[in-house]
């Protein structure tokens, strides 16, 4: 049986073990763009882990099944009485955004007004999620997303300085802290007395969050810790109180006795001392919000100001991230309604060739498009917060996909809504130009979405890989596991011979039965090219990078396609008013997904990609040789 | 000597909607409609609040007549700083009918039953625009009134009351119990906090029907037809007096 050796020359070749410390790199999504440095693998600690079966859609398509239990119902986890209460909350909130705030002013004087600073304050925007018994609004991921949406919809830079603060600033605080401090400083920057801000990045230090240098060294009387170092393009970092600060700090194995750096996450006030501040940073938008490099010289830490444990610091980190990308999605929800509202406004009172320009086609195909891409987000949004606040710790990968899916999605509905309006949109007066700039960190911030891709696409391959590994532990006592051996057999059997009866996702209303069953196969085909890859690269698959690009986009087009069909069969259940608007485009969001899946899944397989992609590395290697664009002018001169 | 004042807060349609006639001509959809708190209300809850944080009033109590939605109405109240609220229930089909003399007898009774020695209501709903029921109800409870205020002070027993009228402004002085109407200038109210709202859930809202206070809703009018404002008409621009005066006089205006 070929698979089989397959599977015994992947064990040996230590798939597991090789992958790790690559994927362990690539979580070091620091929340800001990436600087060139690299380090070394190896320094990482191993982590053997075992299988844990996980709950992710994701991830379990990964190996081809089609895990549903978190998607399908549309999960809907707002008791009624939360319900209840975000209905008070959402009209308040909205209020004050479109009454006193101004999103162009603050663009204008880069900076966000004292006086929406103080609204903010008095609104509790700055402890949303903070219990209420610590001065918080206590709200779950849930309600949390919905004002996100509307904060999302007016300005991304009161956003940003919020979402620093808040969704990475005193985060850690909040899900790593321990009863003391959290009882010390949530009061005061729920309040928005204190802001918070997260302090990763290093000017040698982007998305290999592992290589950061700021270093903190237990003092001689070990009575507190001692940190220097400098952070780069810190939001809030001119204004915040309050950090979390990653730095290394040497760490003693009790059992080897050798002492080695780790990261460590320190809550450390301002009011420590030895910490400083660079000037604004000139950005190209979000300009409302402060972004600084910080700097601490010989800062005192307080021992207990340790947060999530000594060498902890990029768990802490990861999970801060991790927690917060939801809200990504949720506010570019918002912002998309608001680029649409106007693309919208436009097309139904202007008239030109004797028609107004809704009729034609060409801005038809527009406008759907927009639609179809805020549909897919808004809806990944709130079924990831759903998960989340049911309990779910499998939804990295989701979250992942929903910021890379919302910020292009956010940049494209807004750039098709400039086209849309032609001249006007391109004026700063429409209002769309400073959304333009303002959408453009998303693709970039809080991890690429380069580097989450290749996070999706590897993290699946390990889960993935480790199935593999219990299916060749099982065939090494074949009569005990006859069962899981054959039921395996036939699957792999039939897909060798191209015959995929993938059956249709289940639970999906029947209109969209068509849709189910791309689906279907979609995910069946995923789980055989991903299988392919592994039996295929071993080890070296995390030196395949455009190769993991089509399989990540493959990924995000099935979750997408998933969220679509999930949320619409919901609403044609419920028979929702809007119902059939939504089966059309969950309809066709599957129809073109499976289309470009199929075409990155075989791009993936096909001779000519391969070449392609060599090609491609070479055109790229002589333009770095050369420093420049390689061909000459046609013109000679 | 510290006052319990009674505020009364109407759910209408949102000021920001743009209202449509509903088919039979009846009167206006509200099905689907955002509905907030009539803007005149506010101002009146804001004030009894202020007085409050002056320690002239020792409490604050919301009353809303309307169907069960009114109760966010009353919670907004809450949030702004009032201390409880009566929801006094009535279906979404009997509020069309809904006069402002019943919401006066409705008034009158709880001020009564609550000890309220002070009244404020707004001085108009911005959806009927029927401006009576601060009168009606200061008459039917026999007390002094002080509508449209932009002001307001109190003196020992005594409300010092800035009036907005035609030919300005006019202070008057009311003994107390009062019943108050609030004018557009009489305060900024404030916003509803989250953390506000959510302290709100705390606060009690006690529920009851007009015929537990004795009031009767038998209907005093009819409404006979709900119609749209006739659109303007284009105007025309003309060259010089002389011919504007010419098409006045040709349209019969002078």
């Amino acid at each position: 049986m070929r698979s089989t050796k397959l599977l015994f020359s992947l064990s040996k070749n230590g798939f597991n073990k090789e992958i790790t410390p690559a994927l362990t790199r690539l979580q070091s999504t620091a929340a800001q763009p990436a600087a060139a440095d690299s380090k070394p693998a190896g320094k990482e600690k191993k982590m053997n882990k075992e299988v844990k079966p996980s709950l992710s859609f994701v991830m379990n398509m990964f190996r081809g099944a089609a895990v549903t239990d978190q998607a399908i119902p549309y999960p809907y986890t707002l008791s009624s009485e939360e319900k209840e209460t975000l209905e008070m909350l959402v009209d308040p909130t909205e209020k004050f955004f479109e009454e006193c705030n101004d999103a162009m002013k603050n663009d204008a004087m880069e900076k966000v007004d004292e006086t929406t600073m103080q609204g903010l304050r008095e609104m509790g925007a700055f402890g949303l999620q903070v219990p209420a018994e610590l001065g918080g609004v206590g709200l779950n991921n849930t309600q949390y997303a919905r004002l996100v949406e509307v904060v999302g919809m007016n300005d991304l830079g009161v956003g940003i300085t919020l979402g620093a603060h808040q969704s990475i600033g005193f985060k850690g605080i909040l899900i790593a802290g321990n009863p003391e401090q959290k009882a010390k400083y949530l009061p005061k920057v729920a309040s928005g007395e204190q802001m918070a801000a997260f302090a990763l990045t290093e000017p040698s230090s982007g998305s290999d969050a592992g290589s950061i240098r700021s270093r903190a060294v237990p003092s001689a009387d070990g009575s507190h810790y001692i940190l220097n170092g400098s952070k780069i393009w810190i939001s809030n970092g001119g204004m915040a109180e309050v950090f979390t600060v990653f730095a290394q700090t040497p760490v003693t194995d009790p059992r080897t006795g050798a002492t080695k750096d780790k990261v460590t996450a320190f809550i450390v006030e301002r009011a420590f001392g030895g910490v400083s501040h660079g000037a604004p940073e000139k950005k190209m938008g979000i300009k409302a919000s402060n972004t600084a490099e910080v700097y601490f010289e010989d800062t005192k830490i307080p021992l207990e100001n340790v947060l999530g444990g000594v060498g902890n610091g990029f768990k802490v980190a990861m999970e801060i991230l991790n927690n917060g990308r939801f809200g990504m999605a949720a506010a570019l929800s918002g912002t998309m309604r608001y680029s649409i509202k106007k693309a919208l406004d436009f097309a139904t009172s202007r008239t030109q060739f004797g028609n107004r320009i809704d009729t034609y086609g060409t801005i038809q195909e527009k406008l759907a498009r927009m639609a179809m891409l805020h549909y897919v987000t808004e809806s990944m949004a709130y079924m990831i917060s759903s998960n989340m606040d049911a309990g779910s710790k499998d939804y990295h990968l989701e979250a992942a996909i929903s910021k890379c899916f919302a910020s292009e999605a956010a940049w494209h509905v807004t750039d098709e809504a400039i086209q849309v309006m032609g001249g006007m949109g391109f004026m700063k007066e429409s209002g769309l130009e400073r959304v333009m700039r303002d959408l453009r960190i998303f693709r970039i911030f809080e991890g690429t979405n380069d580097i989450l891709r290749l996070f999706v696409a590897l993290t699946g391959l390990q889960y993935a890989g480790g199935h593999l590994r219990e299916l060749q532990q099982a065939l090494k006592n074949p009569a005990a596991n006859m069962g899981l051996i054959l039921g395996e057999g036939t699957k792999r059997a039939r897909r060798a011979i191209g015959f995929t009866k993938g059956g249709p996702i289940e639970g999906v209303h029947p209109n969209l039965s068509e849709s189910a069953m791309l689906l279907g196969r979609g995910i069946e085909a995923f789980g055989y090219c991903s299988e392919g890859l592994l039996m295929k690269h071993g080890k070296n698959i995390v030196h395949e990078q455009f190769l993991l690009n089509r399989l990540a986009n493959s990924a995000i087009d099935l979750y997408a396609g998933l969220v679509a069909v999930s949320r619409a069969s919901k609403s044609l259940t419920e028979n929702l008013p809007s119902c059939t608007h939504e089966e059309k485009i969950a309809r066709v969001w599957v129809n073109e997904a499976s289309d470009r899946v199929q075409l990155n899944l075989t791009a993936v397989k096909s001779s000519v990609s391969q070449s392609n992609f060599k090609d491609l590395a070479s055109i790229a290697k002589d333009l770095c040789d050369n420093g420049n664009i390689v061909a000459e002018r046609p013109l000679g001169i | 000597m510290s006052l319990r004042v009674l505020v009364g807060c109407k759910r209408v349609i949102d000021y920001a909607v743009k209202i449509r006639v509903r088919p039979d001509k009846l009167g206006v959809v509200t099905d689907g409609v955002k509905h907030s708190m009539n803007p005149f209300d506010e101002i009146a809850i804001e004030e009894a609040v202020r007085l409050k944080e002056k320690k002239i009033a020792k409490e604050v109590v919301a009353v809303s007549c309307g169907p069960t939605q009114a109760q966010e109405t009353i919670r907004t109240a809450l949030a702004m700083g009032a201390d409880r609220g009566i929801h006094v229930e009535i279906p979404a089909k009997e509020m069309e009918k809904l006069e402002p003399l019943h919401v006066s007898k409705i008034l009158a009774k709880l001020a009564e039953q609550e000890q309220a020695e002070l009244v404020i209501v707004g001085k108009q709903a911005i959806d009927d625009d029927s401006n009576a029921t601060a009168q009606m109800t200061a008459a039917l409870l026999d007390w002094p009134q002080a509508t449209f205020a932009s002001k307001l002070e109190k003196t020992d027993g005594e409300l010092e009351v800035t009036r907005e009228v035609d030919g300005g402004l006019e202070t008057i002085k009311v003994k107390l119990p009062a019943v108050v109407s609030s004018d557009l200038r009489l305060n900024e109210p404030r916003y509803a906090t989250l953390p506000n709202i959510m302290k709100a859930k705390k606060k009690k809202i006690a529920k009851m029907k007009p015929s537990d206070l004795g009031v009767n809703l038998a209907s005093h009018l009819e409404v006979i037809e709900v119609v749209d404002p006739p659109t303007r008409e284009a105007g025309i621009k003309v060259e010089d007096v002389d011919t504007l005066v010419t098409k006045l006089k040709d349209s019969g205006r002078i």
